[in-house]
């Protein structure tokens, strides 16, 4: 248990080795959230409601996404695929700990940092400028954090998966970036499932994407009420749990294949 | 009891063959053509407690291939690997407790962050205890003296400051084997004898057993009692090193600098009989007889009889000379 916690302060360190990045990160945040402000304020164009929500609601739910984003969001994939590429897999093989458990745990690491550190301040700046309404129920609360913690476990676990796929095509940048565009638009992020026609929305029903980022979003904008919230955190401990066996078959095959590039 | 043992250990890959030109890329496009190289064909040796053994051969002989299977980086394809007792690659995590590993051309340590960062990062994962640590990483730090370093992100050392610290990252966890691979490369000469004179020490005080690869035969020379060589992913040599130089470097190197130009025939005419090959020097009027042992004075007294000579150098024949002679040549069986 040490060397994972400690794993994670040392990718606290590393996120803070270079400052500008740190601010220039919150500066980000904000920005994008503005934006989309923006945008949904021309959308709703004096409506109301729009698919049951208030543009109060949307922009909230814009702002949790993106915040709940900067948590779960990782380049776990990215990573294994340039430790394979460079060969620098070798060295994490000496290691005595599981590889791919330690990728997960450095996940988490920054995810924690960019929460604390860089979201909440960047929500905080644009909650003066924003009317964000968010509730008071210490319930609501517990369940989104809940389901936030399964968003990044579900969105490390596909990052996973598009990572070791690396050991059998050594190549596969433009996999991952359709992965990402991919994930950012199907898991709700951009625009809330409720707003895809029926037949989509139904297919979604059987990919993992929507647990990532609408699950949670809808649970802190109340959007999701009681049996709703239930259901809504059950899909996602199942998809957590579903994604495991993918992941644990795959990297067995892929320990064989394993070629070092690179002496 | 041995601490490595290998048996008709091999190794092959799959290495994807591109076909020529454009249409050929079309064509890889559906379908790819592959062929089997065997980096690693059925090799066998055992490596004794506290020995230092040096693995050495060309690039590309599979030397790091070797290494990555023993350390449990890679699969073998057939082949009985016990490292430590254990099979490596089936055991990995348990396994890699009881080994240090040096790359010298990748880095273990974090870039971004301060040495000691990185230090107790493995002392965690390897579950060192602080009284353990303080006892025998005090004892490394000062010998590679790196003290000073400790707080310095690796990014701004230099390579052999870096390449002090990597080796006392591996060894932070005091495991009884240790395997190098390619240690030196790239370093200055100070910083070798440094490394050199600690890895000696550190056989020596703890027992530890180290195999290095290596390109610098003078790595061999100073540390090595024992080589294992490699061509083609087959052992074509192990013995003593000094069993090598005895079968393979007998004799001496007499380089003359004569004061004009001479002919390769008058030489060969010069010293007929006793069996001495001459070869030109790298410099105008240099001209090097390789001579079989004894041979010296006679050669020398019949040169210096009738040439003006500028200068004599007499030296034995280095090891690089030995190895490539022996790669030329072709398979030995020591």
């Amino acid at each position: 248990m040490g060397k994972y916690v400690e794993m994670v302060r040392i990718r606290f360190l590393m996120m803070l080795a270079y400052r500008t990045n740190y601010y220039t990160g919150i500066l980000i945040y904000a920005i994008n959230i503005a934006a989309y402000y923006f945008l949904w304020s021309a959308i709703y164009g004096g409506k109301s409601s729009m698919q049951g929500m208030s543009l109060g609601q949307m922009t909230t739910y814009v702002a949790i996404s993106w915040l709940a984003r900067a948590f779960y969001f990782n380049n776990l994939d990215r990573e294994i695929a340039m430790e394979i590429r460079d060969g620098k897999v070798a060295v994490e093989l000496i290691r005595p700990y599981s590889y791919l458990g330690m990728k997960a745990v450095q996940g988490l690491g920054e995810g924690l940092f960019r929460l604390f550190f860089l979201s909440l301040p960047g929500l905080l700046v644009v909650s003066l400028f924003l009317p964000l309404q968010f509730p008071g129920h210490a319930k609501t609360w517990l369940s989104f954090g809940l389901s936030l913690l399964f968003s990044f476990i579900i969105f490390s676990e596909l990052n996973l998966l598009a990572g070791v796929v690396t050991f059998f095509t050594f190549r596969n940048e433009g996999l991952l970036r359709a992965k990402r565009f991919i994930i950012d638009l199907f898991s709700g992020l951009i625009l809330p499932l409720s707003f895809y026609p029926d037949w989509a929305q139904r297919a979604m029903m059987y990919f993992p994407f929507q647990a990532i980022s609408y699950i949670p979003s809808m649970i802190i904008t109340e959007s999701f009420k009681g049996a709703a919230v239930r259901d809504g955190l059950l899909l996602q401990a199942t998809w957590c749990i579903v994604l495991l066996f993918p992941i644990g078959w795959l990297w067995r095959a892929a320990k064989k294949r394993l070629v070092v590039q690179g002496g | 009891m041995n601490a490595i043992e290998v048996e008709r250990l091999r190794k092959e890959f799959k290495v994807h063959a591109s076909r020529s030109g454009l249409v050929g890329a079309f064509r890889d496009l559906w379908t790819r053509r592959y062929t089997i190289v065997r980096a690693v064909d059925d090799i066998s040796f055992a490596v004794k407690q506290g020995e230092i053994v040096g693995y050495i051969g060309e690039n590309g002989a599979g030397k790091s291939t070797t290494i990555k299977m023993l350390t449990g980086i890679l699969t073998p394809t057939s082949g009985r690997i016990v490292v430590n007792g254990m099979n490596p690659h089936k055991e990995r995590e348990k396994f890699v407790r009881t080994i240090g590993v040096v790359f010298g051309q990748r880095s273990q340590l974090w870039w971004d962050i301060a040495v000691q960062e990185s230090f107790r990062l493995l002392k965690k994962v390897y579950r060192v205890s602080d009284e353990q640590y303080r006892r025998h990483m005090g004892e490394v730090i000062e010998m590679l003296e790196i003290g000073p370093l400790l707080d310095k992100p690796v990014r701004k050392l230099s390579l052999g400051q870096r390449m002090r610290c990597e080796l006392a990252a591996a060894l932070i966890h005091n495991p009884p084997l240790l395997f190098l691979d390619e240690p030196t490369i790239g370093l200055d000469v100070l910083v070798k004898l440094n490394i050199r004179q600690f890895l000696k020490q550190l056989n020596e005080r703890y027992g530890t057993t180290i195999l290095l690869t290596t390109h610098d035969m003078s790595d061999i020379e100073a540390l090595c009692e024992r080589v294992i060589m490699l061509d083609e992913g087959k052992i074509i040599y192990d013995g003593s090193l000094e069993r090598l130089k005895e079968r393979w470097g007998q004799g001496k190197r007499v380089a003359f600098t004569f004061a004009e130009a001479v002919t390769a025939a008058f030489l060969r005419q010069l010293t007929e009989g006793l069996n001495v090959v001459w070869k030109k020097g790298e410099q105008p009027n240099v001209w090097v007889a390789h001579v079989p042992p004894g041979g010296v004075p006679e050669v020398v007294s019949r040169v210096a009889a009738r040439c003006a000579l500028n200068d004599i150098h007499i030296h034995e024949v280095p090891t690089e000379e030995i190895i490539r002679n022996i790669y030329e040549e072709g398979a030995v069986h020591g």
